[in-house]
């Protein structure tokens, strides 16, 4: 017997190394990721674990601007420092042991405060796809987050404190083609056929197969014959109601074929028909939000400097008006389901070929809109994907951190609405940002050195905040008396959770891939409680 | 100043952050909560913790209860180190690849936290035995194995005691402490073995295994998993491109491409498109994605538990928690139930109502597939007048081949009665489990 030799070249070593990522967001959304450049404000335990985990799956670049000066108190929190590196610089004692995790990644430290490069080489941001701070005080957040919107690079703001974290992400407008959803609607089509699916359907008759053949048709086929038949006594209008959906269960049980006893033989594609019908028969429709997407003014009024998605979003509009009769471009993905290979490989490609019908027509019209404008071109492949997620494009439009900080009138009444209820993970977040409050005026953390000494001053911060937005102050101290414990500790595993969760939003943010928060996320490790808020 | 003080005041800097929280009170600790130095001396002298498993999550976890003040960390694992692993498990190089997963990882750890003494177990968890497991005062789980952790579970509850009032003797208790991971989703638990939900208690919160059913795989294919399972399950035994002695090995690259490019002419042949080469890998060896992100915070959320644990300086999450990054952040955290008629945890007779008539194939697949039991390869053995009688054994071959006419024959045939104890061994557990029989004529349908 000879020994097989396979033609095949075997995978890249980068391709295994990346192997279990790749699976999530693909080829394409790690190339997205090794095309990004992270800048880290101050290397803290938080800091060098979000590098930890942008680091490890592979991003471009990071620069960690930082000019603290190791402390016993860093090493003994930060995983990324070690004892000789008392004394030096934080930041490139931190990029050297994070960047050992992946030779692939490049790295650069710049040993200024950032208030300093922000007065001085306000420039310096602008080639990051994201820039992640920790640990920086108020006037530099206001500064610093309003340049970052400015000239719009996404930024996440974030702290752990104890056993309380927080995150916030600041990007003006992240839109999303692949969200991944958990449950993914079927585009069927059933109740408008397209005309190659419709032909199929008619070309079968039901009664005529053979046994064999009959326990092999698709349930799709099946439920479409049922809702025909049913059409035939109800003025042709399509089954809505409880009651119409019973009807077209009783016509598919009908359809099971008998024994010579006359006793229904088991034959499972109709069992899932009659399983399919709640959920199969809901009619085809453009959903609210893709509407609100296609006839935004940035869709509509596009100019050469308008973002691919945008220009997508024009061409799917122009393609709903005609082409597709008030519908998207047909998703062209089957479900699984009982059948002969014949029968759903041939169902299969009659919704795959509508699918790069219609995608090659949103093609066209995307050139016709680039030629136009004179602006960059967009692949066919992106167009494609573009369609097949027609169905589920997302787009969220953030806000600036610094508006947040000032409390304006629209933030003061959501903050005020929560904490009526009372929901105590807004008053984690009153307690955070009153515990930024207390370490501007005193330039220490409250119950640095001691607890009780510090609580009348931190509840001065609290009431202070809480008269800002009409709020009475709190009725018991308990949260003050907490947070002067903690005394602006870092406890490592918070600091390793909320890590995890920044890198994560990081990774979504720069591969475009899956929901990122919206906008802020606030963890409690003490009630292992989680709370996300839209500032 | 002397070095000795020298010493204790940079111990002293070096843990401020924790012994904030350790040594002051605060009010919403946990109502034992005395603060005090003495917990952190606890934590760094005495707290023996066992991790389980040092991959994805087990290395995070080893780095978080190092900078914890952990000292006495024992660490097992029975991998070596693989490319595919660098993704995420950070303690790891490429130099590494092919050394046990345990030694390096506590080797990195050592060297990196000054004091601290983790202790590696390059092995299998069942080659240790209760004397080992007994000597922990918490474990905590990094496994991506069901399997494991149910015959983990079933050790820990084999270490309980009773008192002579049947009630539990509470320093018998091993906290067990487990995390996992799947893509962008995990969980985070905290059990007390014999007094909450354990493993066995919570069967239902496992997703169920995919599976293809052969007549589809042979006959019917339709997804181009199902070509590869073919040749998987099939056209290897069929072919033995290699001889008839080697079986198919998915971290075998020559192994991995004759399945693909047989997966690839028989979709070709049926129109089914998209065998690729990243899905055969993952459908011949159930590739489950992960990333480090996802294994940061659910380990971290686990080693946050353990610090509760071992300090009592607050309540621990009551009692699991499942994250979902996919969409935002999300977390839902609930109280799972124990089953009183555990399999693993009651302390009481089991008993599996029965109908007199049954076969020993209706117990056999009612084990294995019963939500209460989820078996493998249930062994069943009975004493009959003193003496033991192995009634069915699927992994011994030749005790199979002896016994599987059993599985026809009827339970009183093989002289099983109402109020018979018959003793179950599984993969599953580590102890043999009785269940006493108990004879109902039940209206169900026992052809299955």
């Amino acid at each position: 017997m000879a020994s097989p030799s396979p033609k095949s070249p075997e995978q890249s070593e980068k391709n295994k190394q990346y192997d279990r990522q790749l699976r999530l967001w693909g080829d394409h959304g790690q190339s997205a990721l090794e095309s990004g450049h992270i800048c880290l404000i101050n290397a803290t335990a938080l800091g060098t674990e979000i590098l930890k985990s942008i680091v490890l799956p592979g991003i471009g670049a990071i620069t960690i601007v930082d000019d603290c000066t190791v402390s016993d108190e860093d090493i003994g929190s930060n995983f990324f420092l070690e004892m000789s590196s008392k004394g030096l610089n934080r930041g490139s004692e931190a990029l050297r042991l994070v960047l050992e995790l992946n030779p692939a990644v490049q790295g650069h430290a710049v040993q200024e405060p950032p208030d300093q490069i922000l007065d001085e080489n306000p420039d310096f941001f602008k080639s990051f796809s994201l820039v992640i701070a920790t640990t920086i005080s108020e006037k530099v957040t206001q500064s610093l987050s309003q340049h970052l919107w400015d000239i719009n690079v996404p930024f996440i703001l974030c702290q752990s404190v104890g056993f309380l974290g927080s995150l916030r992400i600041q990007i003006r407008e992240h839109a999303v083609t692949e969200t991944h959803p958990d449950n993914e609607q079927t585009d069927l089509r059933l109740d408008e056929p397209f005309m190659s699916l419709l032909e199929h359907l008619e070309s079968i008759d039901i009664d005529a197969l053979d046994l064999k053949d009959h326990g092999h048709i698709p349930w799709i086929i099946i439920l479409y014959k049922a809702v025909q038949k049913w059409k035939i006594n109800n003025n042709n209008k399509w089954p809505v109601t409880r009651n119409d959906k019973e009807d077209i269960k009783n016509i598919i049980r009908d359809f099971i074929r008998k024994d010579e006893n006359g006793i229904p033989i088991n034959e499972e594609n109709f069992e899932e028909a009659i399983r399919a019908v709640n959920t199969a028969l809901m009619p085809t429709f453009l959903p609210k939000n893709i509407s609100k997407l296609m006839y935004n003014s940035a869709a509509t009024n596009l100019t050469k400097d308008s973002s691919s998605f945008w220009i997508m979003c024009s061409a799917l509009r122009a393609f709903v008006e005609a082409e597709g009769k008030g519908k998207l471009p047909v998703k062209g993905i089957l479900p699984d389901m009982t059948a002969s290979t014949e029968h759903y490989v041939k169902l299969q490609n009659i919704y795959k070929m509508q699918a790069a019908n219609d995608a090659e027509i949103v093609y066209r019209k995307v050139r016709q809109i680039v030629t136009q404008l004179h602006c960059d071109s967009i692949s066919e492949a992106d167009v494609k994907l573009f369609c097949r997620h027609a169905h589920d494009l997302y787009l969220v439009k953030g806000s600036c951190v610094a508006t947040e900080l000032q409390l304006g009138n629209s933030v003061a009444s959501y903050i005020a609405t929560y904490l009526e209820e009372p929901d105590v993970m807004m008053v984690h977040y009153i307690m955070l940002r009153a515990a930024g409050m207390f370490r501007s005026e005193h330039c220490r953390a409250p119950g640095d050195w001691e607890p009780e000494g510090d609580i009348a001053k931190l509840k001065t911060c609290v009431n202070k905040l809480l008269g800002d937005i009409s709020c009475s102050p709190f009725p018991k101290d308990d949260h003050i008396h907490e947070m002067c414990r903690y005394g602006g500790a870092e406890i490592h595993s918070v600091s390793a959770f909320l890590g995890g969760c920044v890198a994560h939003e990081a990774i979504k943010i720069i591969t475009k891939q899956y929901k990122p928060v919206n906008n802020t996320f606030i963890y409690d490790g003490a009630s292992t409680n989680t709370a996300t808020f839209e500032f | 100043m002397t070095s000795e003080s020298q010493t204790a005041d940079y111990q002293n800097r070096r843990w401020q952050h924790i012994r904030k929280l350790l040594e002051r009170s605060g009010p919403f600790c946990h109502p034992d909560f005395e603060a005090s130095a003495e917990i952190l001396n606890f934590i760094m002298n005495c707290c023996k913790v066992l991790i389980v498993g040092a991959g994805g999550l087990g290395c995070e976890l080893l780095k978080d209860l190092a900078l914890m003040g952990f000292k006495k960390l024992h660490i097992v694992d029975m991998d070596t180190i693989e490319l595919s692993n660098l993704n995420r498990q950070f303690l790891f190089r490429r130099n590494d690849i092919g050394l046990p997963k345990a030694k390096c990882a506590v080797e990195f750890v050592n060297k990196r936290v000054p004091g601290c003494e983790a202790v590696a177990h390059h092995c299998a968890i069942q080659d240790l035995d209760e004397d080992f497991y007994r000597q922990f005062h918490i474990v905590v789980c990094g496994l991506d194995s069901i399997i494991a952790r149910r015959w983990l579970n079933g050790m820990l509850v084999s270490l309980l005691q009773y008192n002579d009032d049947r009630s539990l003797d509470q320093s018998s208790v091993i906290p067990m402490v487990d995390g996992g991971t799947e893509g962008f989703k995990g969980n985070a638990r905290v059990i007390l073995p014999g007094m909450s939900a354990c493993i066995e208690c919570t069967l239902d919160l496992y997703p169920p295994q995919k599976t293809f059913p052969l007549c589809t795989i042979a006959n019917t294919p339709r997804l181009p998993e199902h070509c590869i399972e073919y040749v998987k399950v099939i056209q290897w035994a069929k072919e033995n491109p290699w001889g008839s002695s080697t079986t198919l090995d998915g971290d075998d690259p020559q192994h991995v491409v004759w399945v693909y490019e047989k997966a690839q002419e028989r979709a070709m042949k049926h129109g089914i498109a998209n065998v690729t080469y990243r899905l055969t890998q993952g459908v011949l060896k159930n590739i489950i994605p992960a990333v480090a992100s996802t294994n940061a915070a659910i380990a971290a959320a686990c080693a946050t538990e353990v610090f509760k644990l071992a300090s009592s300086c607050c309540v621990n999450m009551n009692n699991y928690m499942v994250l979902n990054m996919a969409d935002g952040v999300y977390t839902y955290t609930f109280s799972a139930e124990k089953r009183p008629d555990c399999v693993a945890c009651c302390n009481s007779t089991r008993v599996m109502k029965i109908d007199p008539d049954a076969t020993l194939q209706y117990i056999y697949t009612k084990l294995c597939e019963d939500q209460a039991y989820l078996m493998k390869s249930p062994g069943i053995t009975t004493v009959i007048n003193g003496c033991n009688k192995t009634l069915y054994m699927s992994s011994i071959k030749s005790i199979e081949e002896r016994t599987k006419d059993n599985l026809k024959k009827k339970l009183t045939d093989l002289g099983l009665f109402n109020g018979a104890d018959i003793l179950v061994a599984d993969v599953t557990t580590p102890n043999t489990i009785t269940i006493k029989l108990k004879f109902e004529t039940l209206d169900v349908d026992m052809t299955k």
